[in-house]
């Protein structure tokens, strides 16, 4: 049973990650070439750690689109004698397989890389999901609140703050559980959750429209109509076509986290919404006459764009950490899941003496949520300098 | 300012009722309380069965009453059983005259843990003290660490010093607890790898390890060899964001009109970071030190389980898995006031450190 050395180990990772390299560096030359004529996006190429981040994040997220073509095994089989094997072990018996675990194998004897390309996947199918949800209720009830001020505002303002009071890892532990699961409560949270961007994108369709009626007509009806589609499989798993639809557990962990997230959205957007109202385009808009939610979605929110955009990426990373903690919990995720917090705590066992199991994941998500970090911290920088 | 202190605490009030009845509900559903009464009872009992224990333990009544029997506005439980004995909420607690009497939080009783088998605030005031010390550390470490970092990250901002500190910031909030443990311990903790067999080989250290991977030991006596990794893990996650926060304040007050006012007076750096800026710069940290203690009671549960560390977020973990109904509502009771206090904290503080800002 040879082993392969940590160089060879290396090669045949960035071998094996090879349709990744191919796309960032099309990416980054395509990017880099047109970066005057790409806004913001483009301006992210000027500085050196948005860059960075910027190329982790991509690397991540294209790992998890060829996750398929990355793996060298199956993430949930087991081979024997590849039981806690070292990184670059050789397979007893290989056969027609990839002859080697290139980063070991776990306690139960599973491929620690293929388990941590798989869980990759298994992040960014929910976390950046949660958080644009998270941010269209944040926007929805924020903007109002913060123009209209009143007793909406306090009423909503109380509600955010109670939820803001709870210990995020109390509601988790309340929330995210079988028996929540076989009870109405995560669907009818989501009932009311996955209401809010169908409802959103109808009123900012509508304030745009309204004075051009056949428009109007097509675009809403449009939008309706797939809003209502996506929620009726998203929410209560009713898609009649069966394209949209979401385990009872993963969407019990999908209301959880945006039910977390939305409150602080909401805070954010209320305090810029306060600021902007006072300025002069918005006194403009309403002595043109136009309607209150005109100048919500269409002055106000395109010039609360800056701070938002950086917070979403910040805010991707922080579901990442709580779906993270949701995994290293053992809650909500299906037993043999290969998500990087429950791989983290699977190993956490035998940490001591076979490392490998839970760093490899543990560094996975630790790289991720640093490159949003660092690309929000870019995306900051480059927003501030116009 | 005593108005705005009773407005603030009325509404403490209402939140912190607000919060524990929604803890109870979503404690006391009726699948939950099947599954408690199986771990209670054992494993294999029947539908009927379940039902008749969850009955002769008062867990029947309608789930308000039950809230205001816990609350102690309402008379505890009662009932008489086919052999004549009388059982009840309160009788179990305060023998015979408990009959009809009331038992709740009103009259100081914080019910029975089904986990530890104990008086809950006997459970909850030890588990506390144990993390007390934890959270005292973490503190002692995390908030000079992240002044001197955000101070010198912010007092000179662009140079190098800055760009490497605030990398260095940005990496410690992309780590959570359960990542830096991790690390820690593989790196630190391990005999068989990381830096720990190193030392021991060129005998820098004595013991197998550098520092220990488990903490229950520190409850005997807190050693720097047990305590660090827990410590460190925490005050890790909690620095960056206060490091950032205090580069920011720092690099606002840099700009200002008095600074380069003292600078062209000819007064040193040393000085004017020290004596000019630094007061001004750090009424921001302070707000978000305050607000950043409940975040870490976060940081807290991962890392007593981490460790296993026997405090307040092991408590509340051991809680959340059994489903131990009154020791949940306890360890939430304790969690939303600590939030709700810190957030009142932060308020004045901010008031009296920023004379120009008034409550209302």
């Amino acid at each position: 049973m040879e082993e392969l050395g940590w160089l060879a180990i290396s090669g045949r990772i960035v071998q094996q990650t090879l349709p990744v390299w191919v796309a960032m560096a099309i990416v980054f030359v395509l990017s880099i070439r047109f970066r005057r004529r790409l806004g913001l996006y483009g301006k992210l190429f000027d500085s050196n750690v948005g860059m960075v981040g910027f190329g982790i994040v991509l690397f991540w997220v294209l790992t998890a689109i060829f996750a398929d073509l990355i793996i060298t095994h199956d993430p949930l089989a087991q081979m024997r004698g590849m039981r806690n094997a070292v990184p670059g072990s050789r397979l007893a018996n290989p056969a027609d397989q990839y002859p080697y675990y290139l980063l070991g194998g776990d306690s139960l004897a599973r491929d620690v890389f293929s388990r941590a390309i798989m869980g990759a996947r298994e992040v960014l199918k929910i976390a950046p999901f949660a958080a644009m949800i998270s941010f269209m209720i944040g926007i929805s009830l924020g903007l109002p609140a913060g123009y209209f001020g009143g007793r909406l505002d306090t009423g909503l303002t109380f509600v955010a703050n109670l939820v803001l009071a709870f210990p995020v890892i109390l509601l988790f532990f309340l929330l995210v559980a079988p028996e929540i699961q076989a009870t109405v409560i995560p669907t009818a949270m989501a009932g009311v959750l996955f209401l809010v961007p169908v409802l959103f994108v109808m009123v900012l369709l509508n304030a745009r429209f309204f004075t051009q009626p056949m428009k109007r007509n097509l675009y809403v009806g449009a939008a309706l109509l797939v809003g209502l589609w996506a929620y009726s499989g998203l929410a209560f798993n009713a898609d009649p076509l069966g394209v949209w639809g979401m385990r009872a557990n993963l969407l019990n962990v999908f209301v959880a986290v945006v039910f977390v997230n939305a409150p602080t959205v909401f805070r954010i957007v209320r305090g810029i919404t306060m600021d902007i109202r006072t300025r002069d385009y918005v006194a403009a808009a309403q002595t043109r006459g136009e309607g209150p939610w005109y100048i919500m979605m269409w002055e106000i929110l395109p010039n609360a764009r800056g701070p938002l955009i950086v917070d979403f990426c910040l805010r991707i990373g922080y579901t990442t950490i709580l779906l993270g903690t949701l995994g290293f919990f053992g809650l909500g995720v299906s037993p043999e899941s290969p998500d990087w917090g429950s791989t983290i705590n699977d190993g956490r066992r035998l940490l001591t003496v076979y490392p490998h199991p839970a760093l490899v994941p543990a560094l996975s998500l630790m790289s991720l949520v640093l490159g949003l970090n660092l690309l929000a911290d870019g995306l900051r920088e480059e927003s501030l300098r116009d | 300012m005593l108005l705005f202190l009773a407005r603030r605490v009325g509404v403490m009030l209402v939140t912190a009722l607000c919060l524990t009845f929604v803890v109870f509900f979503l404690t006391n559903l009726p699948a939950k309380l099947e599954t408690l009464a199986k771990t209670q009872a054992g494993s294999r009992m029947s539908d009927a069965e379940v039902a008749s224990w969850l009955d002769r333990n008062g867990y029947n009544q309608p789930m308000l009453m039950r809230y205001g029997e816990w609350l102690g506005v309402v008379p505890g439980w009662t009932r008489e059983e086919a052999d004549g004995t009388v059982r009840g909420r309160c009788v179990e607690r305060m023998g015979a005259e408990g009959y009809g009497a009331r038992c709740g939080l009103a009259q100081g009783y914080w019910g029975q843990s089904t986990r530890f088998r104990a008086p809950v605030s006997e459970v909850i005031g030890t588990r506390l003290g144990a993390t007390g010390w934890l959270m005292l550390w973490v503190l002692i470490v995390m908030v000079p660490m992240a002044l001197i970092v955000g101070v010198l990250a912010g007092m000179r901002e662009g140079s190098r010093t800055d760009r490497s500190l605030s990398t260095f910031a940005i990496a410690s909030t992309a780590t959570p607890e359960y990542v830096s443990g991790v690390l820690f311990i593989a790196l630190l903790a391990s005999s068989t790898v990381g830096l720990s067999p190193l030392l021991t080989s060129w005998g820098v250290i004595d013991g197998p390890v550098l520092f220990q991977g488990n903490a229950r030991s520190a409850l005997e006596g807190i050693t720097f060899w047990n305590f660090t990794l827990p410590v460190l893990t925490i005050a890790l996650y909690g620095m960056g964001y206060i490091a950032r926060i205090t580069r920011a304040s720092m690099t606002e007050v840099m700009t200002q009109q008095y600074i380069r006012t003292a600078r062209l007076k000819g007064v040193s750096f040393g000085n004017i970071v020290l004596k000019h800026a630094l007061r001004n710069a750090l009424i921001a940290p302070f707000t978000v030190i305050m607000l950043q203690i409940p975040w870490l009671l976060n940081g807290v549960v991962i890392v007593e389980v981490l460790f296993s560390y026997p405090g307040f977020g092991w408590t509340l973990y051991e809680a959340a898995v059994n489903n131990d109904i009154e020791l949940l509502l306890a360890a939430s009771v304790v969690a939303v006031i600590v939030v709700l206090l810190t957030q009142l904290i932060s308020d004045v503080g901010y008031v009296f450190l920023n004379p120009r800002i008034r409550v209302t």
